[in-house]
């Protein structure tokens, strides 16, 4: 986008810095870059990115806003639950910054769609909430050569780093499997729906990922390349790590492009798996033969509320207290995108035994009432 | 001889701290043996070992003046 004078009134408090100036606003103007999930880290980057004038920003998120979401994506009002995520960030941001171009997704990544999409693009921000997509990016990152910010957070402490990128002609490039080769099962550690997260957190680190992206396009500073900064909210601890990359952690990124998509991220992170899964298609025929109890694992405020069939509503949390015995045969149980219903599979499994036949809803209600339109 | 253990994210829901002392180890494969032995769920976590800022993948010699940290993986956002 070719900058004007009515856009460098807008950036001028920043071209006033003599190390950006307007060299830095030009670069910035040029640079092309993904936000994947427009919820707490991505709400925070976005913001910042948009108001500093990016020039082209792509957002990417298959979720819906909820009332539990609203303490820390700040984007977000009341009017907008049960909306798009990516349309609602895209359409708000607008208003910030007409004048740079905002793309949104209102998709899943997946190992199909990720290299091309992160192939229009400079520079790639994670704000992502689970393994199998925190993986698949770095793969992608690195498969495409691009920087990647990476963010995350648990409970009262957060981390930033900047993987896939080099310097000058420094040390190899380092990816998150130098710092954690293999994906860890899905029960091994907790997301933010079952440890909890203060709303300031995501915040301070989504902000501190639009902070390194911005020195990254400006090439001010020194951002967080092959170090992994770990911030304590709680006492303001910082601790920061050097990393080094590791020949042996390449061989663990799929080889090319084909194996990237038939890499199967979900069942790596043992988010899958096939016993347990049924899609859309066959929910409906088991329905249609009756015999069925199904369950909607969500917390009881969350969006779409579903009217179609009869169920019951067991939040996750409750299952193994509160579900109750059935005289069903079968139970499937379903959540927004099929990873808290596939925990609960496996929960149920422990509790009835071989006495039931037990499925998760691939894809969750979102998968189901996409399939329901078509 | 004691060295000082700090600890991140849900580590220290198992620890009950995040800084922990652990006495007579000289070497990081004692370290997470005693540790192991203290706090029971720590066996089945996911972390890596860092070692004066740096992440270690075998066996380190540790001693009083080392920066040793336990770091788990972190997935929210």
């Amino acid at each position: 986008m070719k900058s004007d004078h009515t856009s460098y009134e807008r950036y001028v408090r920043q071209t006033t810095l003599k190390e950006f100036g307007e060299a830095g606003q030009e670069k910035l103007l040029q640079a092309k870059i993904l936000v994947i999930g427009a919820g707490g880290l991505g709400c925070a980057s976005l913001q910042y990115l948009v108001a500093a004038g990016v020039g082209t920003i792509g957002i990417i998120d298959d979720d819906v806003v909820a009332l539990h979401n609203l303490h820390r994506q700040v984007l977000y009002s009341v009017n907008d639950i049960g909306l798009s995520k990516a349309v609602r960030a895209a359409s708000i941001l607008g208003l910030l910054n007409p004048d740079i171009i905002i793309e949104s997704f209102d998709e899943r990544l997946t190992v199909a769609n990720t290299l091309t999409l992160f192939s229009n693009y400079d520079i790639i921000i994670d704000g992502t909430d689970n393994f199998a997509s925190r993986y698949m990016i770095n793969d992608a990152c690195v498969l495409l050569n691009k920087p990647l910010v990476y963010g995350a957070v648990s409970k009262f402490e957060g981390q930033v780093a900047i993987f896939n990128c080099v310097m000058g002609s420094r040390e190899a490039a380092v990816n998150y499997r130098d710092l954690f080769p293999q994906p860890p099962a899905a029960d091994e550690v907790a997301n933010c729906a079952e440890a909890g997260v203060l709303g300031v957190l995501p915040g301070i680190i989504g902000t501190m990922q639009a902070n390194e992206a911005i020195k990254l396009v400006t090439g001010i500073g020194h951002p967080l390349i092959n170090r992994l900064l770990t911030y304590n909210s709680l006492n303001n601890q910082v601790f920061e790590l050097e990393l080094t990359a590791h020949e042996e952690t390449r061989g663990l990124v799929p080889a090319d492009a084909k194996a990237f998509m038939q890499t199967d991220y979900d069942w790596l992170c043992g988010m899958v798996s096939d016993r347990y899964e049924i899609d859309s298609q066959t929910f409906d025929k088991l329905r249609n033969a009756g015999n069925l109890l199904i369950a909607d694992v969500r917390e009881y405020d969350e969006l779409p509320a579903v009217t179609e069939f009869q169920h019951i509503h067991i939040p996750l949390g409750r299952i193994e207290n509160d579900f109750p015995d059935t005289e069903n045969d079968t139970i499937v149980v379903f959540c927004q995108s099929g990873k808290r219903s596939l925990q609960a599979a496996k929960l149920l499994t422990g509790k009835f035994g071989n006495t039931k036949t037990i499925f998760s809803l691939a894809g969750g209600i979102l998968q189901w009432r996409k399939d329901q339109s078509l | 001889m004691k060295v000082k253990i700090i600890l991140f994210g849900q580590l220290t829901d198992i620890t009950g701290s995040d800084t922990v002392f652990i006495a007579d180890v000289h070497d990081t494969e004692g370290l997470v043996h005693e540790i192991n032995k203290l706090y029971p769920l720590m066996n089945g976590a996911k972390y890596i070992i860092a070692v004066d800022k740096k992440i270690i993948s075998t066996n380190t010699g540790i001693n009083e003046s080392s920066n040793v940290a336990l770091l788990p993986p972190f997935s929210g956002g």
